[in-house]
């Protein structure tokens, strides 16, 4: 129930994020320096916290939809699904942790 | 003893309240079920190489410019991995909320304003993402360092 809950919300934030991503990138089309001082704007700690907590919704999105597919395609899915779910809180641990170790260290020294 | 085992009869189905198989809408539903599933699997590998590519290896997320996107861009490889990577986001990105508003939006006229406004942003995205990617010039910064670009 809360894992289906999460994905959800993770994902509309991932497509909403992906619009204004889009949006952004496309100012390479109109010149560097539009570019360029867009990518400024971004390296403040706030913006920083934001991106990890996208990486977060993204990483967690990516291996419960890994889970979904498993409890729909594995005869034995739906019977493992909340062993699954802790599988996936481990390998979320596992994949954020030297992510926001790594991302995070960047934008508070800058 | 023969009566009772030989020849079981056969009970008739229920009448169903709903249709079980869809009218006129073919699969349609069936189809969007296994692409969000397909798409999900490729979208983690394309995904977790662009974030690692960008955000871990050299300089993380400080290194993020134009002369880093005219770098990508100047090679087919990630313009391919880009494309892809874009197409099947906004789809997949599309037909989750799509499924959100049908489950959350009980009227008729609201369903159909978040529709169009779905529809419309999912077409800004695909087009406008796809021109970029492929009309973009990595030689348009004069100060680029860029081998084609000399």
């Amino acid at each position: 129930m809360w894992s289906w809950v999460a994905h959800r919300i993770s994902g509309v934030l991932i497509f909403l994020f992906l619009f204004a991503h889009v949006l952004d990138t496309a100012l390479v089309r109109v010149s560097p320096e539009a570019y360029n001082s867009i990518m400024e704007t971004y390296k403040n700690p706030v913006v920083g916290l934001g991106e990890a907590g996208l990486v977060a919704a993204v990483i967690f999105h990516a291996l419960n939809g890994l889970r979904v597919v498993a409890v729909d395609f594995w005869a034995k899915g739906p019977r493992y699904q909340r062993q699954m779910f802790w599988a996936v809180v481990i390998g979320f641990v596992v994949l954020f942790a030297p992510f926001a170790i790594r991302h995070l260290s960047i934008v508070f020294s800058h | 003893m023969t009566a009772t085992t030989s020849e079981p009869h056969a009970i008739p189905a229920k009448k169903s309240r709903y249709a079980r198989t869809s009218r006129g809408r073919g699969n349609f539903e069936l189809w969007s079920w296994v692409f969000m599933r397909g798409s999900g699997v490729l979208l983690l590998f394309l995904v977790f190489g662009h974030l690692f590519v960008n955000l871990m290896l050299g300089k993380g997320i400080t290194q993020i410019d134009f002369a880093f996107v005219a770098g990508k861009w100047s090679n087919p490889f990630w313009q391919v991995w880009d494309m892809l990577m874009l197409w099947l986001a906004e789809l997949h990105g599309f037909n989750g909320v799509r499924t959100i508003i049908n489950d959350y939006a009980e009227k008729s006229s609201t369903r159909w304003i978040l529709k169009t406004l779905l529809v419309a942003s999912a077409l800004v995205v695909l087009v406008l993402g796809t021109l970029v990617i492929f009309t973009f010039d990595p030689c348009i910064d004069p100060a680029s360092t860029l081998e084609q670009c000399k």
